[in-house]
């Protein structure tokens, strides 16, 4: 008997690397001490009532925040381990397919774990405060589509330690990924991870189109609404066409490897080239997802802290609208070097060059808003200032990529790997900070200390360009992605030992991050008001944090940017408008079922993953029988009555 | 709103809007808002099918030497069925009338008759897929067989999906009568009704008329 | 509340005859392409094209005489959603076709 549980017990868990046994047990120890501390603070309630069955979109966007942070930490210890591989020649330091294991799990966590939650944490904290919205469109699907993704991305990261890492790169092209080439679990990890928090996303992006058409604030025209929200808009619109894309991709891969079909083998009449054909379908429009948001929060801090309207409104709503049609019709620029013949390359090469053309028009607008601004260097805009730079190099690097015959040369060396770095972490990442400093006031009710947030953005800056620069010239030199080692004699060692130290200096940088933040708990100081900035837009009219209900009365609005008119009128000496009456506020109930079918998922993708039947039919039973009991349940919303508003307006605004 | 595709304007200048935010007001806003949501999913439902077709189109030729499509698809049981899921959109829409004329009767038999309707369509395939598996097309016998079975069963999966939300949709009318949220689920689910018969008009279409041809 | 829910409804939509017409429309367009077919009266690229033009036009019917796609108000977000979701389709069928020509595996 003991013998048994022994031989299944080093099959289940993953063994023999130091490394990976040091996880395992700090896992465990960090498991043990958080129900610790919930048993003895007799929390539980608190986090099942408060947090795990909320509906409320400003506590799931918390939510999201946090794993995505947790997501970022371990997504970059993955970064720092490859680098410190590849700062010598010939290093030894990590074998090679744990090497495998750690590029798939950085780019797959960074993309889908780390910036897609974070984007999706901003969308919910800010989209209904800026509409003048109560909630989302359905409270109770954005509740599943966040526990759809958490665990999700954690059956993808219990491969890291039950069953073994995927390993065949972040999109696991066949055949490596099939069966013949990866017999391992860890396939299996991606695919029901990535498939299970691809639901999700999904349906938050069918989600917020609608919030966004349906539910804005009594007189908001489409023209009037805040930049974020337009972004958000093209984001999600991409998303419900994208989505869909991964959801077969990755389900004709399963079947192949579940069933033995033969769409993407190489045998049987498979053909490994559509795969790769289909997953770009969604993995081009992807990069556009995660980045036009942070377009639209750039656009948001750069008139804030500028104090001046948006400089061209109208075109940056065509640019962000056409990117998000054209992110569809570039996507074979990720292989030309497939050979689908001169006239497929042309095309695909042309439609790449024609999107950087939107892309350009709003590094215009930026500039413009901020020409003769008076100009206030937050953290939060001087996030957005070293954006431009960097994201215009990133953005001509990528012009250089999409010249098809170059691109033979530039294929998947180096030179690559640091354009689509400068892109995302210029892009993406610097965006998503800007935001998450704008925003904090809003969230938490107090403001983050700004001189450690600046140590934070010098060290970012630094490190960036210093772990960067370098992989350009790297990859014109012959480096390709994916080495995990290399020969003395290359004369590749200066330049990645720069680099490897640009990588720590983000990781140094990361700390201040993380001591700014509880350094700010520390010192908590609540903010005296709402509005954190002078900001310009419905979310800083209300208190901060906002409310359950977040508007007492719901606005009126009649111009763009109508906070600031508000304010300006009333400087103006013209009278505030008249305020209606309250009313009850029709509120969703909370509800524990988004929580439990996303487990029953999470069951049976995980029996699914060790082809045990016994647990993943219960859990797919478990989903369904959820569902059925969502349906049969017809009292699910609430009302607030009048009194509560009163009580509640008044300790928030201290009492008048 | 006889059928989800439209939506009181009124949704669109948001909750409460204008009117005095009485309680049947916010709901009938909801009701519209998840018809509107649903109509959207729909739409995601047309690019999962489009990545099926391209995949089909694309592997059509790779039978691997083994049977073709046009030596082993029969197309009498294809007919059948095909007229059978005709039939049952129309029913469905009949359903849908008989709500708008509140007859709760009316409209439990006739959504009862589309579920027959779309059970025995949902044997047939089942007793195709077993035919063909005893022909000897498995899903694993080519790329063209796993692209049909893909392509095919997850048509019949989502019918077979609908049933169970219809007889769901059936007892919760027989307890709750017609009120605004059965109204939104019976128009809901009738759209998805039609939405699948287009579907499979593409498929019978695509792979079957095109397949023997 | 129940009456002025029920004429609402009832003052855009599907009524018996839209319902009777649509399903008779779309038998007679599966029983052309079904008879060239069977009975092998087109050329190969004739019957392909004719068995597209069907299907479409039946999708059409389903559309504006079951889905009842006309009667929407404006703004027409679902129509345009729709014409969106189309354009996607047909790229993603179209454009997987013209880039796998050239890398179709020999069968």
């Amino acid at each position: 008997m003991l013998d048994k549980i022994k031989e299944f017990a080093s099959e289940f868990f993953v063994t023999g690397d130091p490394l990976i046994l040091g996880a395992q047990v700090s896992i465990g120890l960090s498991m043990v001490a958080i129900i610790f501390v919930l048993t003895f603070f007799k929390k539980w309630r608190w986090l099942w009532t408060e947090w795990l069955t909320s509906v409320d979109h400003k506590k799931i966007g918390i939510m999201y925040i946090i794993a995505s942070i947790l997501m970022l930490f371990r997504g970059g210890v993955d970064a720092l381990l490859m680098r410190v591989q590849l700062a010598a020649p010939e290093l030894e330091f990590l074998v090679p397919e744990h090497y495998n294991q750690i590029f798939t799990t950085h780019g797959v966590i960074m993309i889908l774990f780390m910036a897609m939650p974070l984007m999706f944490g901003l969308f919910n904290i800010v989209v209904p405060l800026q509409i003048g919205a109560r909630d989302v469109a359905f409270p109770f699907l954005n509740s599943l589509s966040f526990w759809m993704f958490f665990f999700g991305a954690m059956l993808f990261n219990v491969s890291f330690i039950i069953g073994g890492s995927p390993d065949a790169g972040w999109l696991a092209y066949p055949p490596l990924s099939e069966l013949s080439g990866s017999p391992g679990l860890g396939q299996d990890f991606y695919i029901w991870g990535i498939q299970i928090s691809g639901i999700g996303s999904l349906a938050t992006g069918i989600n917020f189109v609608v919030t966004i058409l349906k539910m804005r604030a009594p007189g908001m025209k489409l023209m009037q609404m805040p930049m974020f929200v337009w972004s958000v808009l093209s984001s999600c619109i991409t998303i419900m066409f994208a989505f869909p894309i991964l959801t077969v991709t990755l389900f004709l891969l399963f079947i192949d490897r579940y069933l033995g079909a033969h769409f993407f083998t190489l045998d049987g009449g498979g053909n490994p080239m559509m795969y790769i054909n289909l997953i770009w379908m969604w993995g081009h429009p992807e990069v556009y997802i995660v980045i036009l948001p942070a377009f639209g929060i750039f656009s948001e801090v750069v008139s804030a802290f500028s104090k001046k309207k948006l400089f061209g409104y109208k075109s940056m709503v065509f640019a962000l609208m056409s990117i998000s049609f054209f992110s569809f019709f570039t996507w074979a620029h990720h292989f030309f070097t497939m050979g689908s013949g001169a006239n497929v390359n042309a095309f695909f090469a042309l439609t790449t060059m024609l999107i950087a053309i939107p892309t350009g028009v709003k590094v215009f607008n930026w500039l413009f808003t901020m020409y003769r601004g008076r100009i206030k260097f937050t953290t939060p805009m001087m996030w957005t200032i070293a954006f431009i730079p960097c994201f215009v190099v990133g953005g001509m690097t990528g012009v250089l990529l999409s010249v098809a015959p170059a691109d033979f040369q530039f294929h998947n060396s180096y030179f690559l790997i640091a354009h689509f770095h400068q892109v995302l972490i210029g892009g993406v990442v610097f965006g998503y900070f800007a935001g998450l400093y704008y925003w904090w006031p809003k969230m938490f009710g107090f403001r983050l200390h700004e001189g450690l947030g600046k140590w934070a953005f010098w060290f970012w800056n630094i490190g960036f360009y210093v772990c960067f620069m370098p992989q350009y010239a790297l990859g014109l030199m012959g480096m390709t992605r994916r080495f995990n080692a290399y020969d003395f004699d290359m004369g590749w060692q200066p330049l990645n030992v720069v680099s490897t130290v640009g990588a720590f200096l983000m990781g140094i940088a990361f700390i201040f991050q993380v001591w700014q933040i509880a350094h700010s708990i520390k010192f908590y100081k609540k903010e005296k008001d709402g509005d954190a900035w002078d900001g310009r837009t419905l979310e800083w009219s209300i208190p901060s944090p906002a409310p359950l209900y977040n508007f007492a009365r719901l606005p009126q609005v009649t111009s763009q940017d109508e906070w600031w008119e508000e304010k300006q009128r009333i400087a103006n000496g013209q009278p505030a408008k008249p305020l209606v009456p309250l009313e009850p506020i029709h509120m969703p109930k909370n509800s524990g079922i988004p929580f439990i079918m996303s487990l029953c998922w999470f069951t049976a993708g995980f029996g699914f993953v060790w082809d045990w039947l016994w647990m993943a039919i219960p859990g797919l039973i478990g989903v369904a029988i959820c569902m059925l009991v969502r349906s049969f349940s017809y009292d699910t919303d609430y009302y607030i009555p009048v009194d509560e508003i009163e009580r509640t307006e008044a300790a928030l605004r201290g009492t008048k | 709103m006889a059928h989800a595709v439209s939506t009181p304007a009124g949704a669109h200048g948001g909750h409460g809007a204008g009117h005095g935010g009485g309680h049947h007001d916010d709901h009938h806003d909801q009701e519209s808002l998840k018809t509107f949501g649903f109509w959207l999913f729909l739409i995601t439902d047309v690019i999962l099918f489009g990545t099926l077709f391209a995949t089909y189109v694309v592997l059509r030729l790779n039978t691997d030497g083994g049977p073709t499509g046009a030596e082993l698809l029969e197309m009498n049981g294809i007919i059948i069925s095909t007229f059978i899921l005709l039939t049952s959109s129309f029913t469905s829409g009949i359903a849908v009338l008989e709500m708008n004329k509140g007859n709760k009767r009316g409209l439990i038999l006739w959504l009862a008759i589309t579920a027959v309707l779309g059970a025995s369509f949902v044997f047939l395939e089942v007793n195709e897929f077993m035919h063909l598996v005893h022909e000897g097309a498995n899903i694993g016998t080519s790329a063209y067989w796993s692209a049909f079975f893909v392509l095919v069963g997850t048509h019949g999966l989502h019918v077979s999906v609908g049933l169970v939300w219809m007889v769901a949709l059936i007892l919760q009318l027989s307890r709750r009568g017609i009120t605004p949220v059965t109204k939104r689920k019976v128009s809901i689910i009738s759209l998805y009704w039609h939405f699948l018969d287009v579907v499979w008009i593409f498929v019978f279409s695509i792979v079957y008329l095109m397949g023997v041809m | 509340m129940e009456n002025h829910n029920a004429n609402a409804h009832n003052a855009h939509g599907g009524s018996m005859k839209s319902y009777v017409i649509g399903f008779l429309f779309s038998i007679i367009l599966t029983i052309i392409p079904l008879v060239v077919v069977m009975n092998d009266m087109l050329s190969k690229t004739a019957t392909t094209v004719l068995i597209l033009i069907m299907a479409i036009l039946q999708f059409a019917v389903q559309l504006i005489f079951f889905m009842h796609i006309r009667d929407e108000e404006k703004p027409r977000f679902n129509l345009m959603a729709l014409i969106f979701g189309l354009v996607i389709l047909l790229t993603i069928v179209a454009g997987s076709i013209w880039i796998m020509t050239y890398n179709a595996v020999a069968s």
